[in-house]
Parts: C-alpha cells; sequence; structure tokens
C-alpha cells in the first residue's frame, strides 16, 4: 500500500493512500482507547479485581 | 494496513517492556503501600459493625447496612463489594495479575501515544517518543492527580462514575492544551489550551462528604508521591520505546 502510494503519480491512488492511512491510525486509536477502557475503567468484577493494584498504583479511580 | 501492523507491533513490544518494568516499581514503591491500607480497611470495617450492632435492637440488618455504608470504597478482597467474583489470591498470583494489567495497560497507552502522534507526523526516534511520554504523563497522572489525589483502599472517595468522567475529562483536556501550546502559535489558541488545562480543576474533582479516614494523612501521602514518581519513569521509558521501535517498524514497512 505504501509502495503504490509512493510510485504512482495518479492523484487518485494518492488520495485513498491519505484515507487508508487515516483509517488505520483510527483503528489503531480506538484499539489503544479499548484496551484502556478494559484494563483502568470496566467495572466488570473480573477484570476489576484482576486489575486492582495495576488501578490503586496508576492512579485510576478504583472503587 | 502497514501502519496499522507498524504501531500495533511497536505498541506490544514497548508495552511489554514497560509494563515490566513497571510491575518492579509498583512492587518496590506502591504495593507496599496498598497492602498496608488493607490493613486499615480490615480494622476499621469489623469495629464499625459490632459498634454499631452493640446499641442497636435491629443489629444484624443495621450491621451490614452500616458496613455498606462506612466502606463503600470497600476492597474486592474482602468480598463486600463485588460478590463471588473471582478475586486472585495474594502473593504471587496477585503479582501476576497486576503485571498483566500493567503490560496490557501499557500496550493500550502506547497504541494511544502513537495513534495520536501519528496524525503530528510520527515518533522519529527515541528522543521524540521521550518528550511525547512526558507530555502524557502530565495529561494521564500529573493532571487527574492535582484534583483527585491517587487513592488507597479505605480512603473516603466520591461516587466512582462521576471521578471516572472528571478524570477522563481532565486528561482529554490537559493532553488538546499540551497539544495547542507545541503545535499552534496562535495568541487566542494559546489562551484556550490555559483555559483546557486550568478549567477541570476550576471545575473540581467530584469529592467525598468527608475525608475522614483510618488511613494516616502520611501514608495517602507516601502513595502519592509514590505512584506520581513510578507513573513518570514509567511513562518517559514508554514514549521512548514507543519512539524508537516506531522508527525501526516504519523503516523496516516502507
Amino acid at each position: 500500500m505504501m509502495t503504490t502510494q509512493t510510485q504512482s503519480p495518479n492523484p487518485a491512488a494518492a488520495e485513498s493512500g491519505v484515507a487508508s492511512r487515516a483509517v488505520q491510525i483510527t483503528l489503531a486509536g480506538l484499539l489503544g482507547l479499548f484496551i484502556v477502557g478494559g484494563v483502568g475503567f470496566s467495572g466488570i468484577p473480573v477484570l476489576h479485581n484482576a486489575a486492582h493494584d495495576y488501578r490503586h498504583s496508576t492512579g485510576f479511580p478504583c472503587h | 494496513m502497514a501502519i496499522f501492523r507498524a504501531l500495533v507491533f511497536a505498541a506490544a513490544l514497548s508495552g511489554l517492556l514497560a509494563g515490566l518494568l513497571m510491575t518492579g516499581l509498583q512492587h518496590a514503591a506502591t504495593t507496599p503501600l496498598i497492602l498496608k491500607a488493607e490493613t486499615y480497611e480490615e480494622a476499621a470495617s469489623v469495629p464499625a459493625a459490632q459498634n454499631h450492632g452493640s446499641h442497636d435492637h435491629d443489629s444484624h440488618d443495621h450491621g451490614t447496612v452500616d458496613q455498606a455504608a462506612a466502606a463503600p470504597h470497600d476492597h474486592a478482597d474482602a468480598g463486600h463489594d463485588h460478590g463471588d467474583a473471582w478475586v486472585p489470591s495474594d502473593g504471587a498470583e496477585r503479582l501476576l495479575y497486576t503485571a498483566l494489567a500493567n503490560v496490557v495497560g501499557a500496550a493500550g497507552f502506547a497504541l494511544l501515544l502513537l495513534a495520536v502522534s501519528e496524525v503530528a507526523g510520527g515518533l522519529a526516534g527515541w528522543r521524540d517518543g521521550l518528550g511525547w511520554g512526558v507530555a502524557a504523563f502530565a495529561a494521564v497522572t500529573l493532571a487527574p492527580s492535582l484534583s483527585l489525589p491517587p487513592e488507597l483502599p479505605a480512603m473516603p472517595a466520591a461516587d466512582l462514575l462521576a471521578r471516572q468522567a472528571w478524570w477522563i475529562g481532565t486528561a482529554v483536556a490537559t493532553a488538546a492544551g499540551i497539544a495547542l501550546l507545541v503545535y499552534k502559535r496562535s495568541l487566542p489558541l494559546a489562551a484556550l489550551a490555559v483555559v483546557l488545562i486550568v478549567l477541570p480543576h476550576l471545575i473540581g474533582a467530584p469529592q467525598p462528604t468527608s475525608h475522614d479516614s483510618a488511613v494516616p494523612a502520611s501514608l495517602a501521602h507516601g502513595f502519592v508521591v509514590a505512584v506520581v514518581v513510578t507513573s513518570f519513569v514509567f511513562w518517559a521509558v514508554l514514549g521512548a520505546l514507543a519512539g524508537l521501535l516506531r522508527q525501526r517498524f516504519a523503516r523496516s514497512t516502507a
């Protein structure tokens, strides 16, 4: 994908490269949010209990 | 999906390393204070129930209500809060799950850091990452801790959802403020940045009705210092590693 973007002078291909880049960055950010939410904020008791000392030790509101 | 893959790999590896380091730091600095606070918590909850029972006829009913009211933030180990849910047993198992949470949490934060920095052009090496890591420390640890100090078990606290909402709002507003200060050059945007950073503390974090606690103030203060200092080291290392690995993976996939 990176190679087609750099090799092709076609503006449409470059544009789809930009769009794809934005989608990928957004996906990565959303995955990061999902993970941090699960470890730091989830109210599911098992997750809370497993991550209890982590939450306290990083300053997350815990109880 | 080359960019996505590079970000996920860089986040996973930097999260693993920084998360393990953080587990060691916590084991030395914060966890002993958590365990100490839990002894106050257990000591406080027993006399509260007994005391109430001694001067109340309907002791059974009131005993449980009183206990719940006296310790709404009770530690899950005691089993009051979360019913029959599984709890890791003290010692090695508890440490193992803390390590797991550290590694997974660090990878999640690294992914967020990498995604946000990618919008600004991507981390160009360990020094770049170090700067971003310190900025993230300011947004995620320092700013929330000012108005909502890291809590030990058995310390009084306001409603959990309200505190979580304030915490998230403060981290986001501070991060946006720092980004405006660093990347924009106009005076109105600089003023907006200052407002964004100050506003959460003017609004104020949700506070408990009383700060009276069985936990000594010196212990609570020591815990705040331990959390902030260990988090600073963690974010500096996580940022530097993420920057270094992002640069490596970007080079190998380009």
